[in-house]
């Protein structure tokens, strides 16, 4: 257990240097722009695929950086759902209050659901969150009069000064703007105090709390925070689907995002985007792959596009695990000093 | 049929079919006592089991027996292949990356059951007779309640087993102490691949008996997530107390069936699994092991 190198974060410098600021600017510049150039089903994509990068950063922080492991963030992303849904249908509130509000309310219920086992050590807040799972889910089926059961609820677009976002690419921007203010906020928080406090917490909890580190409030901080942006992302995934039902939120989705944590890399806010970019683009590469092995070879393997899906997603999990428990980050990384000598003291 | 009855007819139903449930924890149970790896395949380890059964059985056509043979000796080679190959290099690793894989590995199994045999229900050769048992005035589906006495012999020859054998000696020690079990030569590596094969055969019986209850699906495995809360409140580390957290999650699943509706089955086992948490981490019939930090 102890400090085996595949958990041990390579400190990031306090101040990020000017080259990588530029790059990130420049990144951002070419996603704001791109909905000038790309077709319609990539911007949608591209939605998509922010809404998975929050979630994957908020289950990182838990995973990740703190070390608890969380099976239900589908459900909390789900809470966030309905809440945004709930929340306008019956009180007709703007989204600029709604998201934040969706982001509380899961954090307040995964805390509910939390609590009692973050200050045991173990598996317990496992069989916590894989409960939660499970409960919230029926209450998403079952509890009729609030959520309509399995037919969902429909959620009007989202208005900015009387400008609805009605489509892909107007809500596209209002995710982007999310995106890139929770990255950033990941790094901060990780900087911070707090950050290191949760990686005292993962790496030896009785050491950190020798020296100060208060670890059950920190571990709650930390599960407050990754339900807090399940929640936001689910809030934002209802506007985009414009459309909330309980299929949306099973425990394959809760499958899902641990693997991007685990194939981004565990406790890096890098490792949590390729993760979810990776995790996002895999599926879909596989269907237009299967799709075309199978109609060359007239084989009908669009019935086993789930369970492959499934299949891979174990896969990766288990091999990233045992082979490169630092993921995808730590492969990009290598790949960067590789080429780049200069900056690989970094 | 008064209330009293439906009431002792409902329990009896629960009870009957707790015993599987204990089955099931069972393996979950040893192979975390030998090896601090909580199993989360378990459940895809079973359903692949009766897949296995079915197919030596129905497609090879070779009978029950034989079926059943065949079933074990496939579970018990996966079982040995999954410990030697994903737990094994994880061994010292953080306990929730060992987690973690153990659940990957069950998604795994999943996929590959239903891409192989596909998402449609298959229907395994009764093994068991459906004529029903009368115990009194109380009526018991004859499946269920033969399900329940194989299950519960299997358990308390499998617990004298771990109890009074040389190998259930060694695991216990194993689980008292790793490094002193290791100097005094007992080799914790056969311990661990072991109680892996103690986790396949209880997998597998228990896997045919619930495909013979139910029918056969690639969905057959989540029923082991229900006996994650069996094992909690059993005590993670008590092989004895299976048994009875088995009958009461068992009754309790069909009694609130009975009462709120059966869709609140379902979430039962996971309400009681959280209250446990609240009341008692240790569960029933656990010993400290439980870290209050």
């Amino acid at each position: 257990m102890l400090s085996q190198v595949e958990t041990t974060t390579i400190p990031t410098p306090l101040r990020t240097n000017n080259r990588d600021w530029l790059w990130a600017v420049l990144l951002i510049a070419v996603l704001a722009a791109l909905p000038l150039v790309a077709p319609r089903y990539w911007i949608y994509f591209a939605g998509l695929l922010g809404i998975n990068i929050i979630v994957t950063h908020g289950l990182n922080i838990m995973t990740g950086y703190t070390g608890l492991l969380s099976l239900g963030h589908a459900a909390f992303v789900g809470v966030g759902a309905y809440t945004v849904a709930l929340a306008q249908i019956h009180l007709g509130l703007p989204f600029y209050v709604t998201i934040p509000l969706a982001g509380v309310v899961a954090a307040v219920i995964g805390i509910a659901f939390g609590l009692p086992s973050l200050r045991i050590r173990g598996l317990y807040l496992v069989i916590a969150t894989l409960a939660a799972q499970f409960i919230l889910n029926f209450v998403f089926v079952h509890w009729q009069s609030v959520t309509n059961g399995d037919a969902g609820l429909t959620v009007q677009p989202a208005t900015v000064f009387g400008y609805a976002l009605n489509n892909e690419t107007r809500t596209y921007y209002l995710i982007l703007a999310c995106v890139v203010f929770f990255t950033i906020f990941t790094l901060n928080v990780i900087r911070s105090r707090v950050g290191r406090a949760f990686i005292a917490v993962r790496e030896r909890d009785l050491t950190a709390e020798v020296l100060g580190v208060q670890i059950v409030w920190y571990k709650l901080v930390a599960f407050a925070l990754g339900s807090f942006y399940a929640g936001v992302a689910g809030g934002l995934m209802a506007y985009f689907n414009q459309f909330v039902n309980p299929e949306q939120f099973g425990l394959l989705l809760s499958v899902f995002f641990l693997s991007a944590v685990i194939v981004g890399g565990m406790g890096s806010t890098l490792g949590a985007i390729l993760g979810a970019v990776f995790m996002t683009l895999l599926p879909e590469v596989l269907r237009e792959g299967a799709l075309t092995i199978g109609g060359t070879f007239g084989f009908d393997i669009a019935s086993i596009l789930v369970p492959l899906r499934e299949t891979i997603f174990g896969l990766l999990m288990v091999a990233f695990l045992i082979l490169e428990p630092r993921g995808l980050a730590q492969l990009w990384k290598r790949a960067r000093q590789k080429f780049s000598p200069v900056r690989g003291s970094e | 049929m008064n209330s009293v009855a439906l009431f002792l007819e409902y329990s009896a139903v629960g009870i009957a079919s707790g015993g599987i449930y204990a089955l099931i924890a069972l393996g979950i149970v040893v192979i975390f006592k030998s090896s601090r790896t909580f199993n989360f395949a378990m459940g895809e380890m079973m359903m692949l089991s009766a897949y296995f059964f079915y197919t030596a059985a129905v497609t090879f056509s070779m009978g029950i027996f034989f079926g059943v043979v065949a079933a074990l000796i496939g579970s018990v080679a996966v079982s040995l292949l999954i410990e030697r190959f994903a737990l094994r290099p994880m061994m010292g690793r953080p306990f929730i990356a060992i987690v973690m894989v153990t659940f990957g590995i069950g998604s795994i199994i999943r996929g590959v059951v239903g891409m192989i045999w596909g998402p449609n229900d298959l229907q395994i050769p009764a093994i068991l007779s459906r004529s029903p048992v009368l115990l009194g005035s109380i009526f018991i589906p004859g499946k269920t309640a033969r399900a329940f006495a194989i299950a519960v012999v299997i358990v308390i020859s499998l617990i004298a087993f771990l109890r009074y054998s040389r190998a259930g000696i060694a695991l216990r020690a194993a689980a008292a102490d790793q490094i002193t079990a290791y100097s005094m030569g007992i080799d914790v590596r056969r311990v661990i691949a072991f109680s892996w094969v103690i986790a396949a055969v209880t997998g597998c019986i228990s896997g045919i008996l619930m495909a013979n209850v139910n029918t056969l699906t690639p969905h057959l495995g989540l029923v082991a997530l229900n006996v994650l809360s069996v094992v909690i409140l059993g005590g993670m580390n008590s092989i004895g107390g299976v048994l009875v957290a088995g009958f009461i999650i068992g009754w309790l699943e069909s009694v609130t069936g009975w009462i709120l509706g059966t869709e609140f089955r379902e979430i039962t086992p996971y309400i009681l699994a959280l209250l446990v948490l609240l009341v008692r981490p240790t569960g029933l019939f656990g010993t400290k092991e439980i870290e209050r930090i």
